[in-house]
């Protein structure tokens, strides 16, 4: 916003409770939080000049994905055909770098307070009738007090904006934890495919940094992925390489039967199979890499409110399994975006629900269907029962066999 | 030379008009209230007179687009057309007969630094503030103002005195038909009340061809002339082909050289007045 032509004389503030991070280089270990980056999200970093910064600082593009069951063979491979990237795996660290350069850039515009916390807010009635300030009026924990026409809350998933302004959430958490880390690959390669299986336990995913390197993210029971922190390097090495190599899950039955329509797809549609590649093995984690958090699912039931605004995980968060928490976040961000822009050019007051309640729309519209297939992916992926490793296994064999279905996913 | 008339009863103002505006007072700023169709009209007018404006111009800053121009908001009520028009960077002066309003009026941009800065607010007819403010505003704007006045041919001529030559007269109005009957009145006021029972007179609204005529031979030039639709369903307004209910207006007084003009038909005028051509429609 700060950057848009028609916010020019608009003032904006930034709360942050960490500490300003900005980069001129990356340290040489790579950090373990790293998200995938979309397309779309890249096309928005770079309207406002902070996806140069990106590139200059580090990324890895990956053009393939391929995603298996272990329970049966069946597997998916989604590319785009002009061997165009299909996303990009970037460390946080390095978005939030970027990001703040540009924040810096429209300083006169944009101020940015690291290190607070509001403490308390005052929500301003609908009607204007009354002799009270119309606007919201935030304290902030060294008693400093602000007052905004809008407030945006973008304060993840346990959002005390949310919660003040009593914004109902439906939530769910699930009793898996995702471990991450650092890990390093037993030989280079090209290392410009992202995989995923989906253990009965949960989906465990390495995504490409470099070729020497990848980043886990494994989602498994809680007990699981103590263990796994626990563990020694060697031995969590080994559940790495185990886990996407064994075919211990496998039944005759099902291989049999996946066999079967995979025939039957190969007589119909002959393209309809791909190659299986191996995903590479893995050699060493980086020391003090290894980390975990909870997972769970959340969906406001508002967006918005008056003189309120909820976006990313504040308003909707999803399992890592699809690897779209963050571009549902930089979604909403285009979107509110573009309403805001065309509010200020019309003159009207920021903080009005009528253009508010167009994002909310057009976001929600967007966002539930992708949160409720996440949602249902990792149940339907959760078991070994035959007859659901069946569903999936066909379903997962025919969506690869179908051009159409691949593409909008 | 023009008549003032130094009576109680000001000659544009209709008392009895301002009668009706005096109950709903306090009610204009609530966006869902009985103002409604005035703060969604926004999203039409503002745009209207932005873009007019700036097409007009050649240096104009995209982040503070109205910045510089000086705007006299002719009726202008609670400010619900000022404070948009503020925002964008005009010097506004807002004025209305009723006291009330611009209490409303002032009340509402003393929460907002900077909209209390750029908006004045005044309580006034017209005809009082041309002695002092001869040819002192770029833009005026009358937004469903005239079909309230009580001498309509004396407000067009105030406007001209206190708009600088060339400068842009921008007004907004409702059609004499039968179509405007039924809807504007009966359907929008007796049926739905969309709008405030007794709002409007049929008797007084004001045909567009009137309103160019009246214009032209007081020293504008109409430049656009484009027909408002308003939805009550979906609660927004659109512009569409036609004027036989709403309408909006845009005229140009006359800079002291004049502009030169078709000069088919024989002029009635004495000075060097442009000859009207019969308003574009968009």
């Amino acid at each position: 916003l700060g950057h848009d032509i028609h916010f020019h004389d608009k003032k904006i503030a930034l709360l942050e409770a960490g500490p300003g991070k900005e980069y001129d280089h990356m340290p040489d270990t790579y950090s373990n939080r790293v998200s995938s980056v979309s397309p779309g999200s890249a096309t928005l970093l770079s309207s406002f000049g902070a996806w140069d910064h990106v590139c200059s600082l580090r990324l890895k593009p990956f053009r393939r994905m391929q995603v298996w069951d272990a329970c049966s063979e069946a597997m998916i491979v989604f590319e785009k055909d002009d061997l165009d990237d299909m996303g990009y795996i970037v460390e946080n660290d390095v978005i939030m770098s970027a990001l703040t350069k540009q924040l810096n850039a429209v300083a006169d515009r944009v101020e940015v307070f690291y290190r607070s916390r509001a403490v308390g807010y005052t929500w301003p009635l609908p009607s204007h009738s009354c002799d009270t300030s119309p606007w919201v009026q935030i304290e902030l924990s060294d008693g400093r007090r602000l007052q905004t026409k809008l407030l945006i809350g973008a304060d993840g998933h346990n959002s005390v904006v949310r919660k003040e302004a009593e914004i109902k959430n439906i939530e769910h958490r699930y009793d898996q934890s995702a471990v991450v880390a650092t890990l390093h690959l037993s030989e280079a390669t090209d290392n410009n495919v992202a995989w995923q299986r989906f253990l009965p336990t949960g989906p465990i995913a390495l995504l490409p940094l470099s070729d020497t390197a990848s980043s886990l993210v494994w989602s498994t029971s809680h007990e699981h992925a103590s263990e796994l922190l626990a563990m020694d390097e060697e031995s969590f090495v080994d559940s790495i390489n185990s886990a996407f190599w064994s075919n211990v899950n496998h039944s005759d039955f099902i291989d049999t039967a996946g066999a079967m329509f995979r025939s039957a797809i190969s007589l119909l549609k002959p393209s309809g199979t791909a190659v299986r590649q191996l995903p590479p093995s893995v050699a060493k984690v980086d020391p003090e890499s290894r980390a975990m958090f909870p997972l769970g699912m959340g969906h406001a039931t508002q967006y918005v409110q008056h003189r309120v605004a909820l976006i990313g995980d504040a308003a909707h968060r999803v399992h890592p399994l699809a690897g779209q928490g963050v571009n549902l976040g930089f979604g909403d961000i285009a979107c509110l975006a573009h309403h805001l822009s065309a509010a200020a050019f019309n003159g009207r007051d920021l903080g009005s629900l009528k253009h508010l309640l167009k994002f909310e729309t057009e976001r929600q519209r967007h966002n539930v269907s992708l949160i409720a297939a996440t949602d249902m992916l990792k149940r339907l992926y959760s078991t070994r029962l035959a007859p659901l490793v069946l569903l999936r296994t066909w379903g997962l064999q025919a969506t690869n066999a179908l051009p159409p279905v691949k593409v909008r996913i | 030379t023009m008549k003032r008339l130094f009576s109680a009863s000001h000659s544009s103002v209709d008392s009895k008009e301002m009668k009706k505006f005096q109950l709903l007072a306090h009610k204009w700023w609530d966006e869902e209230g009985e103002y409604s169709a005035l703060h969604s009209m926004n999203d039409i007018r503002v745009p209207f007179i932005r873009d007019t404006l700036l097409n007009m111009s050649s240096n104009y800053h995209l982040g503070n687009p109205l910045s510089g121009v000086k705007i006299l908001d002719v009726g202008c009520g609670g400010g619900l057309l000022s404070e948009p028009l503020g925002r964008l960077g005009a010097s506004v002066t807002g004025i209305d007969p009723l006291e009330d309003n611009i209490r409303t009026a002032d009340q509402h941009k003393s929460f907002d630094p900077v909209l209390a800065k750029r908006i004045q607010y005044k309580s006034s007819s017209l005809e009082e503030i041309v002695e002092e403010c001869m040819e002192t505003f770029d833009v005026i704007v009358a937004s469903e103002v005239v079909e309230h006045v009580a001498d309509l041919e004396m407000f067009i001529k105030c406007c001209s005195q206190v708009l600088k030559p060339e400068g842009s007269l921008f007004i907004t109005t409702i059609n004499k038909t039968q179509l405007s009957y039924v809807l504007g009145i009966v359907v929008a006021e007796k049926i739905t009340g969309i709008v405030p029972e007794g709002t409007h007179e049929w008797e007084k609204f004001v045909p567009p061809e009137e309103l160019e005529r009246l214009l032209e031979s007081n020293g504008f030039s109409v430049k656009t002339v484009n027909g408002m639709l308003y939805n009550p369903l979906s609660g927004s307004w659109s512009w569409m082909e036609s004027t036989s209910i709403n309408y909006a207006m845009h005229a140009v007084k006359s800079g002291a050289q004049g502009q030169s003009s078709p000069a088919d038909a024989p002029s009635e005028l004495e000075s060097e007045q442009p000859l009207a051509t019969a308003g574009t429609t968009m």
